[in-house]
């Protein structure tokens, strides 16, 4: 049985393909102006890798933001089921799984089949987000790697007024012009995403193990943050920005057997 | 007066809404004690009226610091609205 | 030499008095300071009729604003600090107008000054700021009823306005009249974060999109949402709207006819508000102290 998953992404497209339920190939591209094209440009590299042929898999299931945009699939599921699924599938004994992605940032209680208990989300505000650090590292003029890497350095804890990113940046240029250390502004600012998580995360409770994923659990400063923040340790599954397409040819596969 | 505190972003709105008219007649000011993060105070407002507020540091927060008593399972009862015998106090979410 | 950037979001700053009030030797003299996040107001009241008043951008510390305001509505008018009977600091920086007598919120002064301004039947004042949004229901004496002020976000705020100038390299002044200038109203720009609002902006320039076009998004956008706060607190007429984006032609124009509502109109400028409130409560406040005999 050969199943694909397709994580159409707001910024990346991802494909994982699964035969028998283990992973044969992946890739990602970025997803751009037309989406649809590049879901089959990733699902044609994911097949060349995997060594099989398009006609060969039995069933697709898209997830992410524009899932509905995806061409031939056969069906969808939301980004918490795909995380959920993912994130068990590789590890039995999580039961909170962090998803915090450019955009939006998700708290999600699990079982140990990967069925998704209960959820709460931050979106479409920028300060629950990954894009607030970016927004943060544009003002402060240094990269976003090395933003997360900076906040390593810091032991001082700086309290945030601005909630808003527009109203922090300003604030960001305000520490700067009092001479405030570039380490110790990107703590504060990696401090204040992780405590918005945690609230957030809260809300469903915090369970062991707690796993990480999406595109900020890249950023060391951000993950030391958390672990801070919710008091234990998070793991970080390897190639965290494919747990949702991994999640998605999961169900997939699920859904050939029923 | 109804003095609403709190914010409208991207999100959501979530505001903690004072009937200070109703405020202003209790004496028991149950609340500064009954909120687990401490958010109300009282305070002499611009009418020189004493009255219950939500302190400025949480104003810009409310949806984070009220989390611990908001799961999202279930909604058990306010500590806040419990404790104040007037009724004043409001949630918008 | 570095190149100048060319600032978008600058406006006009002045001040003003009226020459056929003689201030010299009057009874009461008072004075309101609203300290806001981007702009600074200092208001000059002689026997309760507005005398003199400045306009400008706030500067990083706000007893200087203050102090650099209030100099600025007395010049050329013979009067100094000394000869002001009571003043009243209000807005975000209200505690720290050193030669204040008094501090209070600029919601009591928005709602007092609005009243002043628009006359008695203003139910509804919406203040839409530099770095906040107020929505203010008042009685018929301009005391707060019903209040709410959202400054945690940026959306509906001035500053807001000024990421989008600056994004497309408009001046704030003429966002309003460019926006309404477009054949067909677009549909505003979806995302309420002005961070997420502002990706969205770059796509549709991307695609093609005038720039008035996106003007026009966007200021339908920051109606609509403006319209989304007034819902808790409910629009009560008279409505009028106060503050820098009053002065926005492609926000207001949008926010009526979302509201199907007219504003009322002012000859004052919408940005004296809150001063011209922190006057009025500073005349009520040091008559009261002088019939106590103090």
């Amino acid at each position: 049985m050969i199943t694909a998953g397709i994580d159409m992404g707001a910024k990346y497209v991802k494909v994982v393909i699964l035969k028998d339920g283990n992973i044969q190939g992946k890739a990602m591209v970025a997803t751009g102006f037309e989406p649809a094209t590049s879901a089959t440009e990733c699902l044609n590299k994911a097949a060349q890798e995997s060594g099989i042929e398009l006609s060969a898999i039995d069933h697709i299931t898209s997830t992410g933001a524009g899932r509905k945009a995806a061409p031939n699939i056969n069906s969808d599921i939301t980004d918490v089921g795909a995380a959920a699924k993912g994130v068990t599938y590789l590890n039995k004994d999580v039961r909170t799984v962090i998803d915090v992605g450019a955009e939006e940032g998700r708290g999600i209680k699990v079982d140990g089949d990967g069925k998704v208990v209960d959820f709460a989300v931050n979106e479409k505000c920028a300060a629950g987000a990954g894009a607030f650090a970016e927004a943060m590292s544009r003002a402060l003029e240094v990269s976003l790697d090395d933003f997360g890497k900076l906040s390593l350095q810091s032991d001082k804890t700086i309290p945030m007024n601005a909630q808003c990113a527009v109203f922090a940046e300003s604030e960001v240029v305000s520490l700067v012009h009092a001479k405030t250390p570039k380490h110790d502004i990107s703590r504060a600012v990696h401090d204040a995403i992780a405590s918005r998580i945690v609230s957030m995360v809260r809300r469903v409770g915090i369970n062991k193990e707690v796993a990480l994923v999406g595109g900020v659990s890249h950023n060391p400063g951000f993950v030391d943050a958390l672990n801070r923040g919710l008091e234990t340790e998070v793991t970080v599954p390897e190639n965290p920005e494919y747990i949702g397409a991994l999640g998605a040819a999961i169900v997939a596969l699920e859904r050939t057997k029923s | 007066m109804k003095a609403n505190y709190g914010y409208l972003d991207g999100s959501g709105e979530y505001f903690i809404t004072i009937d200070t008219d109703l405020c202003i007649e209790c004496t028991h000011r149950a609340c500064v004690e009954a909120c687990p993060e401490g958010m109300f105070e009282i305070i002499t407002d611009d009418y020189d009226d004493e009255v219950a507020a939500i302190k400025e540091e949480h104003r810009k927060k409310v949806k984070y610091d009220c989390g611990a008593c908001k799961p999202t399972t279930d909604r058990p009862p306010l500590p806040c609205v419990v404790a104040c015998p007037p009724g004043a106090i409001t949630h918008s979410w | 030499m570095t190149t100048a950037t060319k600032e978008y979001w600058r406006w006009k700053e002045y001040n003003w008095h009226d020459e056929n009030i003689d201030p010299k030797g009057a009874e009461t003299i008072t004075a309101g300071v609203d300290i806001g996040s981007v702009s600074s107001q200092a208001v000059v009241m002689v026997n309760g009729q507005l005398y003199a008043y400045s306009n400008m951008r706030t500067g990083s510390d706000s007893p200087d604003s203050a102090r650099n305001a209030m100099n600025w509505a007395l010049e050329d008018t013979g009067l100094t600090l000394d000869d002001i009977h009571y003043t009243v600091g209000t807005g975000y920086g209200r505690v720290n107008v050193p030669f204040a007598n008094r501090a209070i919120t600029e919601i009591a002064c928005h709602a007092r000054g609005g009243n002043s301004m628009y006359g008695p039947t203003v139910r509804t004042i919406l203040d839409m700021g530099g770095q906040d949004c107020k929505a203010i229901h008042c009685d018929e004496k301009g005391k707060v009823t019903n209040f709410l002020m959202n400054d945690k976000c940026a959306a509906g705020t001035g500053r807001g306005m000024e990421v989008f100038a600056d994004l497309l390299n408009v001046s704030i002044e003429d966002v309003g009249d460019m926006s309404l200038d477009v054949d067909e109203e677009p549909e505003p720009v979806s995302s309420t974060c002005v961070v997420f609002a502002k990706s969205e902006a770059s796509s549709l320039l991307r695609e093609g999109w005038s720039t008035k076009r996106v003007l026009a998004a966007y200021c339908s956008a920051m109606a609509h949402r403006v319209v989304s706060l007034l819902e808790r607190i409910g629009v009560e007429k008279d409505f009028a709207i106060t503050g820098g984006i009053a002065k926005n032609s492609g926000v207001v124009t949008r926010l009526e006819k979302e509201l199907g509502l007219v504003s009322l109109k002012s000859k004052y400028d919408t940005q004296i508000a809150g001063g011209l409130g922190a006057a009025l409560f500073a005349k009520a406040l040091v008559e009261k102290q002088r019939q106590k005999g103090g």
